[in-house]
């Protein structure tokens, strides 16, 4: 479905990618794991040209979108969720979500508001509050939802859990879970073990802008080098 | 009592057309950060469009309203194709970059009306059925004046619900504190941009068609009103609609009142007004921090080596063989390098505060005019020899930077720069409005240098000395610990601070030294021209400043220089021609265009993409 290959980025002279090649399968929920730093955030940028890759090519859906304007990889349905939430302050929650809605798409689950509601409650009871008002927790959902909102096949998602009460980060994990029961493809960067540990089906390691492991979940998590070199635990 | 209400109304009257065109300049702006100097144009065109189509379509009295309509669509196009054909080529480039080339456009505008309509001013003909006046508190009441002053609260409650009430209005608002983000969420930020642009310059040419029954359309109006729309959207809140509605009010009541208890002072009343506003609330009335604003030159290169030993010996030579010209050109070009010292050095001053501290100025003409017309004065006035108004003319310079600095310096981005404006519009409106003492609209006459500096070899030598030692010092104190603290604060502010550096003395500092640079060059023309004008002091004046700084390409120590060079070159040149206005805005256009690095910044990635410069650096 998505295929990353050779991907070289720099800010400035500093190499911040070299060589990231990965594919990711129809369905799949592949972790992207690593320390602060190492380049997973960079990487779904980079994918989704929102910092422009030096060198690499990227495809979705057989097609190639590194040419493409981050707009028109949207709309595509390559849908993305960025760290930092950047959700729209000064609009509403439901503005919020309205701002990102796109056409319904062959191939990828329909949302609406009241699914959207019925998958993170907590905004359905807040939807016409200024979405400066929310927790950190609640504009975090509502990130993720506001990008669901396009109907995307295919979403990345960057540290969905950073900075997250274990509650949230819980009903997070469900709600990744739900996305994947729809057939709803994710990339997620992540530094909680954990989290990724019960979402995703694959994990691939990246250090210092390369990449250094790639296997499913299982394997990682059991592999003690793997384990004690590039994850900390 | 029914004087004061017509006076209200009247007031609320210009406070509606004043709305209009402020609120398209500040949904452009919330929008895409371009600081659209063109927009005064646009107000303009809007009258000019609607004056003609007006008189010429045959629908009786239902032709004026169409007109007016079709005026401000035309002027809506008009827009878009500027935004098509030069802004998006150049979005990518440093903010104000847009700006100049947006003062590209306003050369080519005042040209076209010129050439379209003729150098007269046109009277609009009455708004049909709407030509009387009521009577109010046994005063009248210009019923036209009531329709606008209607029509002002109608677009006021129409822009209310399409930025509240539609799908694009939240998009808009979105587009004002994130595009980046907005563009990952699938939406055609260029589309948006070309909307938005269409939008604000109909607003524009609507304001403009609506004043037709109201004032007679001149060639004036274009930089008239838009430093008024400045301060209206820069008072009310830059992107904020509602805050630029109440900003016209107060703006237009306070020049409808102010001219009876002041009537001295009506021009510069606004912009205290305003001073007095962005002290208080340093983002206007209703508006918030702009985001990514304040950070308008790109810092990672920008001046952090001091010029090799070899650099320096090479500006030695420069210098060597400018002290040679004499003996190889006429004096007419003698005349000429006396200029490019003269804007060199003002460019140079500019730059130091742009480049150095990263502090934009948009009425840096102030503190040359404050130069020469201490100057004037010291020499003309008080009798003052030329020594010495060479040595006070740049203190009163750099006394009224010092004024004006200390509440500018407390601001950053576009609000700086648009207090540094309102500020320099202050200085105009004295001069202009003062003549007892600053001889008014005819300036001061007889500013002659004295007896032995009157040979134009002596005072070509004379300039170049100045500015020479003037520019090299400008630049010295940018690699001293000095210049390093400026660029600290610059590009971190918040680092900077915590450990220890009192940024906002250190730029003060800078705008003080700047404005006194200014004024030396200032003064120095005011010698070498004999006289001293309000055009020293106005906005064209201080536009021209930054062109050269950005023109010549703002990372770099010769950018400004050189853009001072080409600047007076290119005026030289082009001012033999009928329509030289428009071909010099064209040239700026064009080099924004192609050069959004400037001169020197683009020169170096040519050379080194031709592969021609020694490869890697430091």
């Amino acid at each position: 479905m998505l295929e990353v290959q050779g991907l070289h980025t720099h800010y400035g002279r500093a190499e911040i990618l070299a060589d990231v090649s990965f594919a990711v399968g129809a369905g799949e929920v592949v972790a992207l794991l690593g320390r602060n730093g190492a380049g997973k955030s960079t990487t779904l940028k980079s994918i989704m040209r929102l910092v422009r890759p030096t060198k690499g090519e990227v495809t979705f859906l057989g097609e190639r979108i590194s040419r493409l304007d981050p707009y028109q990889i949207c709309r595509r349905g390559l849908g993305y969720v960025p760290e930092d939430r950047r959700i729209f302050t000064d609009l509403t929650v439901v503005e919020n979500l309205e701002v990102a809605r796109q056409a319904p798409r062959a191939g990828a689950p329909l949302w609406t508001l009241e699914r959207l509601f019925h998958l993170f409650p907590n905004l359905a009871e807040r939807r016409h509050r200024s979405a400066r008002a929310m927790s950190g927790g609640e504009q975090q959902m509502l990130t993720v939802a506001r990008t669901l909102m396009g109907n995307p096949r295919a979403i990345l998602l960057d540290e969905p859990s950073e900075g997250l009460a274990p509650v949230i980060v819980e009903q997070m994990a469900r709600a990744v879970q739900e996305l994947k029961a729809e057939g709803v493809t994710i990339v997620l960067s992540e530094q909680n073990l954990h989290f990724a540990a019960v979402v995703a089906d694959r994990a691939i390691i990246i250090e210092k802008g390369r990449i250094r492991y790639t296997g499913t979940m299982r394997a990682a998590l059991a592999d003690e080098t793997v384990r004690a070199t590039y994850l900390m635990v | 009592m029914g004087f004061y209400v017509v006076q209200f109304l009247t007031g609320l009257a210009s406070a509606a057309s004043l709305f209009l065109v402020a609120s398209g300049l500040t949904i452009i702006f919330g929008v895409t950060r371009v600081v659209n100097f063109a927009h005064g144009s646009f107000y303009m065109l809007g009258a000019f469009i609607a004056y003609s189509l007006v008189k010429t379509l045959p629908l009786g009295p239902t032709g004026f309203w169409v007109g007016v309509v079709l005026a401000a669509l035309a002027v809506g196009v008009i827009g878009v194709v500027m935004e098509v054909t030069i802004l998006r080529r150049i979005y990518q480039a440093p903010e104000l970059f847009q700006l100049v080339a947006t003062f590209g456009v306003v050369m080519v505008a005042k040209d076209a009306a010129l050439l379209f309509w003729g150098p007269e001013d046109r009277l609009g003909p009455r708004a049909p059925g709407l030509n009387k006046a009521i009577e109010l508190f046994g005063s009248r009441v210009p019923e036209y004046d009531l329709v606008v002053i209607a029509l002002g609260f109608v677009v006021l409650g129409l822009l209310w619900l399409l930025f509240n009430r539609t799908r694009w209005g939240a998009v808009v608002r979105a587009a004002t504190q994130d595009r980046e983000m907005l563009s990952a969420l699938g939406i055609n930020q260029k589309l948006l941009f070309t909307a938005v642009f269409f939008l604000g310059s109909v607003l524009a040419g609507l304001g403009g068609a609506l004043q037709l029954p109201r004032a007679s359309v001149s060639h004036q109006m274009d930089l008239s009103i838009i430093a008024t729309v400045f301060v209206v959207v820069v008072l009310g809140g830059m992107g904020s609609i509602p805050g630029a509605f109440l900003a016209a009010v107060i703006i237009s009541e306070l020049s409808a009142f102010g001219i009876l208890i002041f009537p001295k002072i009506t021009l510069v009343l606004m912009f205290l007004v305003m001073v007095v506003v962005l002290v208080a609330r340093p983002f206007g009335i209703l508006g918030k921090p702009v985001p990514d604003v304040g950070e308008p030159v790109q810092s990672d290169e920008t001046l952090t080596r001091l010029p090799s030993a070899l650099g320096w010996a090479g500006y030695v030579a420069v210098v060597a063989l400018l002290l040679a010209i004499p003996m190889l050109l006429s004096e007419f070009y003698l005349v000429l390098w006396t200029q490019v010292f003269i804007f060199a050095l003002f460019a140079a001053s500019l730059h130091f505060i742009m480049g150095g501290g990263g502090m934009v100025s948009f009425g840096h003409a102030a503190y040359f005019g404050l130069g020469g017309y201490g100057c004037a004065m010291l020499l003309v006035r008080a009798g003052l020899p030329m020594e010495a108004t060479l040595l006070l003319a740049p203190v009163v310079a750099a006394a009224g930077a010092a004024l004006f600095g200390y509440f500018c310096v407390r601001l950053s981005g576009v609000y700086m720069a648009m207090l540094s404006l309102a500020f320099a519009q202050i200085v105009w409106s004295v001069v202009f409005q003062w003549s007892d003492v600053t001889g008014g609209e005819d300036g001061v006459n007889r500013v002659w240098p004295s007896p032995w500096a009157k040979d134009r070899v002596v005072f070509y030598y004379l300039t170049l000395t100045l500015a020479a030692v003037g520019i090299f010092t400008l630049w010295r104190l940018l690699f001293a610990p000095f210049g390093y603290t400026l660029r600290a604060g610059r590009d971190s502010p918040m680092r900077a601070e915590s450990i220890g550096i009192d940024i906002r003395f250190h730029r003060w500092l800078a705008f003080i030294i700047s404005g006194a640079a200014a004024g030396v060059a200032g003064s120095l023309l005011a010698l070498a021209k004999g006289f001293v004008g309000p055009t020293w002091v106005d906005i064209p004046r201080s536009i021209d400043a930054l062109m050269m700084v950005l023109i010549g390409g703002v990372q770099t120590l010769v950018g400004p220089i050189l853009g001072a060079l080409t600047f007076v070159i290119l005026e030289d040149r082009l001012s033999a021609f009928d329509y030289w206005r428009s071909a010099f805005g064209l040239i700026i256009i064009l080099i924004c265009v192609l050069m959004p690095k400037g001169i020197v910044g683009s020169g170096r990635a040519l050379i080194g993409r031709l592969g021609l410069g020694g490869g890697g650096e430091r």
